[in-house]
């Protein structure tokens, strides 16, 4: 009953899409009935999309195994949260997931959204309705998450046992969020470009929810990253896999997009960069989607392919992208010109940081695409780290220069000498840290020690906005952007220090046998079975010791029954100066037992850097939707 | 001009949409490409493994017409069911070579007498090692090498029954 439920609200809330798609264009035409209609039918179907995503947990949560997708998704066994998540641990239910908070996110604008003016409103919540549309359609006809097996069977297949990680609940929800937050900025700009409305009140309205997106966006990235380190077992806390690089790519585009809109709000200066960039980032969270269910390219993230619905995913792609850039083409020519700005100004270093993370966009877009192009031409090749590190290195530490100068230059018109008076801090900072690395610490690669000589004096940049003002009296916005800026700084340092400082060890010990990683003594104590429900596994006791400190590790070699798979589970000590990263390889047959260790100084200093990020992006978030204060008016 | 060049995203766009829908379509091709191809076999001595029959080196593998070269073992199922075609292709008149992956003498003789014996020499790599020198990372797996020790092709996995005469085939134009 709940399943049929679930699919009814689904096809209601497709019919109600439509039917918001039609009075949209309705009220556009000057219909005053229908203006007045497009919000409660946006809301209603943020509501019904919501009851069908509650449905399939209700399903999921009852291990109902009459539906196809609980009986190859689920075990009634499964503890409850691994049941709960399993309902978006699949493709079908992760689609779901993807409209909903889409409904969600429309449903909420319709709600909430009062400055706009409301012709520009009514045209977003049709471009929102339009890709509901879409997306329902591909729920309905090629993945419909309620469909049912009859005869039932007794039990379900189970999840995949590496997917029974509390990050499988948070993780997906977390960058769906922010890609379909992006959404909400496409129909903003599609709207606007519909009325040809593009100015203050569009870019004010749109930036929460650019910033809110970015915040996801960033918290799904930074936690998928510190997953990786730890669950894969190499010790790399990035590995430019497309996957990795589906969801930089619209934080690229999003982080350009928060700094445009900026400008737009305040000075009314980049109205059709802005304009673009919001198509370019719900473009970039679309073409993730695709590339994930599609794939059609190699990744370490295995999920069930299906080329028929990759093909489906593309058309709406062309419809929505297409259509959204021939509009662009079409319109923009229309838009009145904003105010124009001097080279040296904060609007100057703002269109300098947006070129260069588009430089860092197209870097990232073209490795990712460049095997699929090279096929064509029957060539097969991977593009890696080597080609990434090389390309976007570079152009990020650029960025870094930026970073660190735009906050200290004045709105409209600056000058060069005045700049450098106030970053004399910053570059005295910088400078001393480059003095002491090249005296102490060498020799270290290049790029390492740009990055931690810039990291230095970004931190110090960062924090420079806050002299001089009633730190109690500042606004929120303001420290948002200082904490922001910081934790780039903290994890441009654990980056480079994980480049520089890292020592590794290979080696096969006995049982009693040490040897030595960095500043620690590490001592094979012995090895023992550990049992499980679903896997067995050896498990290693190290001993490790530094300065008299001693502390017990367990790293575990798994071997999982169904499917059979061996994984290996790290085991980390984390210090206040790094982290010991363990790994329990083969037994060589002769006794021996290989370990893998590392130790990394500051490492942890990479995802505190993209907490800090995400942290100055809440706090920037909640000063913007705060009612105004006078500070806060002549800042914004 | 300037009303062109506001064209350009969307151009840029088609183009990475026809890229993009050129790898959805394009058939996939799961054959794994050996870097050893064109490449003479690397440099190997392995010892015999059975008595009465020779073991085998990279050295012998050259001037003695096209010939297979099969990673096999006695303790793998995929190769139990290979084991038909390749007697077809030694009965066809193709010369095959094997090399057997950690393996023991007894286990072996005892597969090629229930299984049938196509093998002219057999090496007994106990360690893998010349198995992960010739790039393959699994059994069985068979390389087609030419009269001058040169790797033309290999087959990943099982040589299954409609594969044997596109072999034969490939042997006989290398002839």
């Amino acid at each position: 009953m709940l399943a049929e439920a679930g699919l009814a609200a689904l096809w209601l809330a497709a019919a109600l899409a439509v039917l918001q798609l039609l009075l949209a264009a309705l009220a556009l035409r000057r219909s005053e009935e229908a203006l007045a209609a497009v919000r409660p039918v946006a809301i209603v179907q943020g509501a019904l999309v919501i009851a069908a995503m509650a449905m399939l947990v209700a399903v999921f949560w009852r291990s109902d195994m009459s539906v196809a997708l609980v009986a190859a998704n689920s075990h009634s066994a499964k503890p409850w949260l691994y049941k709960v998540a399993g309902a978006w641990g699949n493709h079908e239910g992760s689609m779901l997931l993807w409209v909903m908070i889409l409904g969600l996110a429309g449903g909420a604008v319709a709600w909430l959204e009062r400055r706009l003016d409301e012709r520009t409103l009514v045209a977003t919540l049709g471009a929102q309705a339009l890709i509901a549309l879409g997306f329902y359609a591909f729920l309905l006809f090629a993945s419909n998450p309620f469909a049912r097996l009859d005869p039932a069977p007794p039990d379900g297949a189970g999840l995949n046992p590496l997917l029974q990680d509390p990050g499988l609940a948070f993780h997906p929800p977390t960058l769906y969020a922010g890609y379909v937050g992006l959404s909400v900025a496409f129909s903003f700009a599609v709207g606007a470009l519909v009325t040809r409305d593009v100015g203050r009140d569009f870019a004010r309205a749109m930036r929460p929810w650019v910033l809110g997106a970015w915040i996801f966006l960033t918290l799904g990235i930074t936690a998928g990253s510190y997953w990786a380190y730890y669950e894969l077992g190499w010790g790399g806390w990035w590995f430019w896999d497309p996957v990795e690089n589906a969801s930089l790519m619209p934080w690229l585009a999003a982080t350009a997009l928060l700094h445009s809109v900026t400008v737009l709000a305040t000075r009314d200066g980049l109205r059709a960069w802005t304009v673009m960039l919001a198509v370019v980032a719900f473009s970039m969270s679309m073409l993730g989607t695709f590339l994930v269910r599609s794939g059609i390219l190699t990744s370490v993230h295995a999920f069930a392919v299906d080329p028929r619905r990759g093909a489906f995913i593309l058309v709406l792609l062309a419809l929505y992208i297409g259509g959204a850039l021939a509009l662009f083409a079409a319109r923009v020519g229309t838009v009145r010109q904003g105010t124009m700005f001097d080279p040296v100004s904060r609007e100057g270093g703002l269109v300098a940081n947006n070129l260069l993370l588009s430089v860092i966009l197209g870097i990232v877009l073209i490795g990712t695409l460049y095997p699929l192009v090279a096929a064509g031409f029957g060539v097969q090749l991977s593009v890696g780290p080597p080609f990434f590190n090389k390309a976007a290195g570079p152009v990020a530490l650029a960025l870094v220069v930026v970073m660190a100068a735009g906050p200290l230059l004045r709105w409209r018109r600056d000058a060069v000498q005045a700049v450098v008076v106030r970053a004399t801090w910053p570059i005295a900072i910088a400078a001393f840290a480059f003095a002491g690395l090249v005296v102490f610490a060498m020799p270290i690669g290049v790029l390492p020690l740009l990055g931690l000589t810039l990291a230095a004096g970004l931190a110090m940049a960062s924090v420079a906005p806050l002299w001089g003002r009633n730190l109690r009296r500042t606004p929120l916005f303001i420290w948002g952007m200082v904490v922001a800026h910081l934790g780039i700084a903290v994890s441009l340092a654990g980056m480079a220090c994980d480049a520089a400082f890292t020592t590794e060890r290979l080696i096969a010990l006995r049982p009693g046998e040490a040897t030595r990683v960095g500043p620690f003594r590490v001592t094979l104590d012995g090895l023992s079975p550990r049992v499980a429900d679903n896997w067995s596994a050896v498990q290693a006791r190290l001993t490790v010791e530094r300065d008299g400190t001693k502390r017990v590790l367990f790293p575990q070699s798994r071997t999982f029954t169904d499917p059979p798979t061996t994984t290996s589970e790290s085991a980390i000590a984390t210090l206040a100066d790094g982290q010991l990263y363990t790994v329990l390889g083969a037994a060589d047959g002769q006794g021996r037992w290989q370990l893998r260790l590392w130790w990394k100084p500051f490492v942890t200093l990479i995802w505190l850097g993209g907490m800090l990020v995400a942290l100055g992006g809440a706090l920037s978030l909640i000063g913007r939707l705060r009612p105004r204060r006078r500070t806060a008016e002549a800042w914004a | 001009m300037r009303r062109h060049l506001l064209w350009l995203p969307l151009a840029g766009f088609l183009a990475l949409l026809a890229i993009v829908a050129g790898g959805l379509w394009r058939p996939v091709d799961p054959t794994v490409r050996s870097a050893l191809i064109g490449q003479h076999l690397p440099d190997f001595t392995l010892p015999p493994l059975v008595p009465g029959k020779p073991g085998l080196s990279s050295a012998t593998m050259r001037g003695q017409g096209p010939r297979l070269l099969n990673i096999f073992a006695s303790w793998c199922v995929p190769c139990i069911v290979e084991a038909p075609q390749l007697m077809r292709l030694r009965a066809a008149g193709i010369p095959i070579d094997a090399i057997a992956i950690r393996d023991t003498t007894p286990a072996v003789q005892s597969f090629l007498r229930r299984l049938g014996d196509p093998y002219a020499r057999i090496g007994d790599d106990r360690a893998s090692a010349v198995q992960l020198s010739l790039g393959s990372s699994g059994v069985p797996e068979t390389f087609l090498i030419d009269g001058d020790g040169r790797v033309v092709r290999q087959y990943v996995g099982d040589i299954r029954p409609d594969q044997v005469a596109v072999i034969v085939a490939e042997v006989k134009a290398l002839r």
